[in-house]
């Protein structure tokens, strides 16, 4: 038995994303579509000052406010702080400011990237205006970023707009699309990366709960019944029975098998918790619960640390399984 | 209301805070041997717990559900009775001494976890801004903390060396906390000498990026007195929000730090000895010293604060699990925790605990 946690888990980068649609509404359905037109609208507030971006109810208040006011491009920097190594997804690639800041005509501040070359050309209190984007599609975006205000024209195109959403002709942005991409470092647990080691040499690495002694494949960083680590390590056949299974008719984005085929929860010899698996070899209405399995392995030179080392199980055609051996995995 | 129940902070444990850890953004590894020392200060065992609320975030670990996964920490069979919060698992706590206060259940646990070296924190964290004008835009949290510092250092409300002592003092105390990720001894000068990270902010500061995770036990004054000797009683609890509309605060204060303090009792019936506040830049301490009114009697962040490990999602639990530890252990007789949570100090929660 080797201990678990010997050895580095095992990680790999994981990339998420998603486009988050979201509806405007009213009054930041206003400001968007003036965006698109170039113009810039903030919206009077219960005690008369003018907020921009405009904010749906008073922030004191909490009154829905409807009075609408057209400010300038042009304003203020009421605050700054520097961002020298640009992260993405930010407006510019190189260095630069972000700003609040406080447009003529608005009583708050925008929050805003600021254009400057260097810190050194930033301070509390300078003019600026905005930089409009070459394609405006009504997006908080469609300011590419602030310059300063007595900055010369800058004839380099600004970045491609956001994704918008499908709209008829001559109707207003109702739709704000908004990329979301994230990165991280994805760790299996200590004990997931024995089972996936395990699998890249054709093994399959369970272990046992040294409170309630099942075996889990794969095996846990905490027993889901006791709390604790699984620990003494079980090497399974790969062999068992299907517990329960269901006819896959339905196909669905990024499937890889023609339906009918069949999604079942395989047990192990010698393990107490199931996991899904295929089960092909056989037509799908033969299938049983109960039935003997064994897997069908990938040529071991296609092996990694995957459970798709395992393509699916197939029918031994030994016999069924007694129902009472496998109802209390049920 | 009559009759409601008052509520103790009877048990406190966290993980070592580290910049990085092997596990998995679901927690296990952090919270079973923190869970296992909770119940062995209590006494009490996983039977004994009548309610269980946890603080974490799916954005933070990069994928759905984390908190679901963490629940295998409990063991949770029989079927617990069980609840999360996406924000500082010190709103968990809220949560929980709601439960006791009520009287459906006398013990409670909450827990709080985060594994915030797995992404890029700083930009996970822009996603907590407005999503149709702000966070479009990617404003990262420590640019949004360089804004509101500089607004103040603008103002003359403080110094670059007013912030420069804040992450010294951090730092020394930090020194005596075996849990902390940064500590030791530093100079004004020599802080200072260092380059910008997002000017007007050096790394000083800045908290680090923490993995983590902390647990408190909460039990009824009456449960409470059976299990330690000195319980440290929920005297007053109060959490507020100010705006999302960050450009229409008056960011070198904290309206609702103040409100959440004034509602908790911090400036009345006498004054705390003790206040951990879950500052995560050193300016903020200084503005959270103000809505608070802590003045210069109040000893701030004995264990060295968020400044010196800044665990996502529990560091603000921490923060009330530290400043009731100097009651447990018989140094104080009350004593404030804050935790904060979203951009430029958004949101703030503040307990104040006396000797029961």
């Amino acid at each position: 038995m080797i201990a678990a946690g010997s050895e580095t888990p095992l990680s790999a980068p994981l990339d998420v994303g998603f486009d988050y649609t979201r509806s405007v509404g009213p009054v930041l359905g206003r400001f968007v579509n003036a965006l698109r037109e170039r113009r810039i609208v903030g919206i009077r507030g219960s005690d008369g000052r003018v907020h921009v971006p405009p904010v749906e109810y008073d922030p004191v208040t909490a009154r829905a406010l409807t009075e609408f006011v057209d400010v300038a491009d042009e304003g203020t920097v009421v605050s700054w702080s520097w961002a020298a190594e640009p992260l993405a997804g930010q407006p510019l690639e190189r260095p630069f400011a972000w700003a609040l800041i406080r447009l003529d005509g608005a009583d708050t501040a925008l929050l805003h990237a600021l254009d400057a070359g260097s810190a050194a050309n930033v301070h509390t209190g300078m003019r600026v205006r905005a930089r409009w984007s070459d394609e405006p599609v009504g997006h908080i975006r469609d300011i590419a970023w602030f310059v300063a205000a007595d900055a010369p024209p800058d004839p380099a195109p600004t970045p491609p707009p956001p994704p918008v959403a499908e709209r008829e002709d001559g109707e207003p942005v109702g739709t704000i699309i908004t990329p979301i991409h994230l990165r991280y470092q994805h760790s299996a647990s200590p004990e997931e990366s024995r089972y996936l080691r395990g699998l890249a040499e054709g093994r399959l690495i369970g272990q046992r709960c040294p409170a309630c002694r099942k075996v889990y494949i794969p095996p846990r960083g905490a027993c889901p019944t006791d709390g604790v680590p699984t620990a003494e390590e079980i090497e399974l056949p790969d062999t068992g029975i299907v517990t329960t299974f269901c006819i896959v008719n339905v196909p669905f984005l990024g499937q890889r098998i023609k339906p009918p085929y069949v999604a079942a929860y395989i047990l192990l010899d010698g393990a107490d918790i199931a996991f899904l698996h295929l089960v092909l070899g056989c037509a799908a209405e033969e299938v049983r619960m109960g039935m003997r399995v064994r897997a069908a392995w990938r040529p071991c030179e296609e092996w990694s640390t995957t459970l798709e080392n395992i393509t699916h199980f197939a029918p031994t055609g030994e016999p069924d399984a007694p129902y009472e051996n496998f109802a209390h995995h049920l | 209301m009559t009759n409601l129940t008052d509520v103790a902070v009877v048990g406190f444990a966290q993980a070592p805070n580290v910049r990085r850890t092997h596990g998995t953004t679901n927690g296990v590894e952090m919270l079973v041997p923190i869970f296992a020392q909770a119940f062995e200060r209590t006494g009490l065992s996983k039977q004994d717990i009548g309610f269980w609320c946890s603080g974490s975030s799916d954005y933070l670990a990069g994928r759905a559900f984390s908190f679901v996964a963490a629940v295998d920490a409990i063991g949770a069979f029989p079927p617990i009775h069980e609840s999360h919060v996406e924000m500082d698992a010190a709103w968990a706590l809220y949560e929980a001494w709601l439960k006791i206060r009520m009287g459906e259940v006398d013990t409670a646990l909450v827990y709080g976890f985060g594994k915030s070296s797995a992404g890029e924190l700083r930009r996970v964290l822009a996603l907590q801004l407005d999503p149709y004008v702000t966070a479009p835009l990617w404003p990262d949290s420590i640019a949004v903390a360089g804004l509101q510092a500089r607004l103040g250092l603008d103002a003359g409300l403080w110094s670059e060396k007013d912030l420069a002592e804040v992450a010294i003092r951090s730092r020394a105390d930090a020194a005596a906390n075996p849990y902390a990720q940064v500590s030791g001894h530093a100079e004004v000068s020599e802080l200072l000498d260092a380059p910008f990270v997002a000017d007007p902010l050096r790394a000083h500061d800045i908290a680090p990026v923490t993995d983590g995770a902390a647990v408190i036990v909460l039990a009824s004054v009456e449960r409470a007195r059976d299990l330690v000797e000195r319980p440290a009683v929920i005297a007053g609890i109060d959490h507020r929000v100010d705006s999302p509309a960050l450009g229409s605060r008056d960011l070198t204060r904290s309206a609702s730090a103040e409100a959440a303090g004034r509602a908790a009792g911090a400036g009345s019936a006498g004054p705390v000895e003790v206040a951990e506040l879950h500052a995560p830049f050193t300016h903020q301490e200084l503005i959270l010293r103000e809505a608070l009114g802590l003045g210069e009697g109040v000893r701030i962040n004995p264990s060295g604060g968020a400044l010196t490990g800044n665990p996502m999602f529990s560091a603000g639990l921490a923060r009330i699990g530290e400043a009731a530890t100097r009651i447990l252990d018989g140094d104080a007789r009350r004593a404030l925790g804050h935790a904060t949570s979203g951009p430029a100090l958004q949101q703030n929660l503040v307990a104040v605990l006396e000797r029961g």
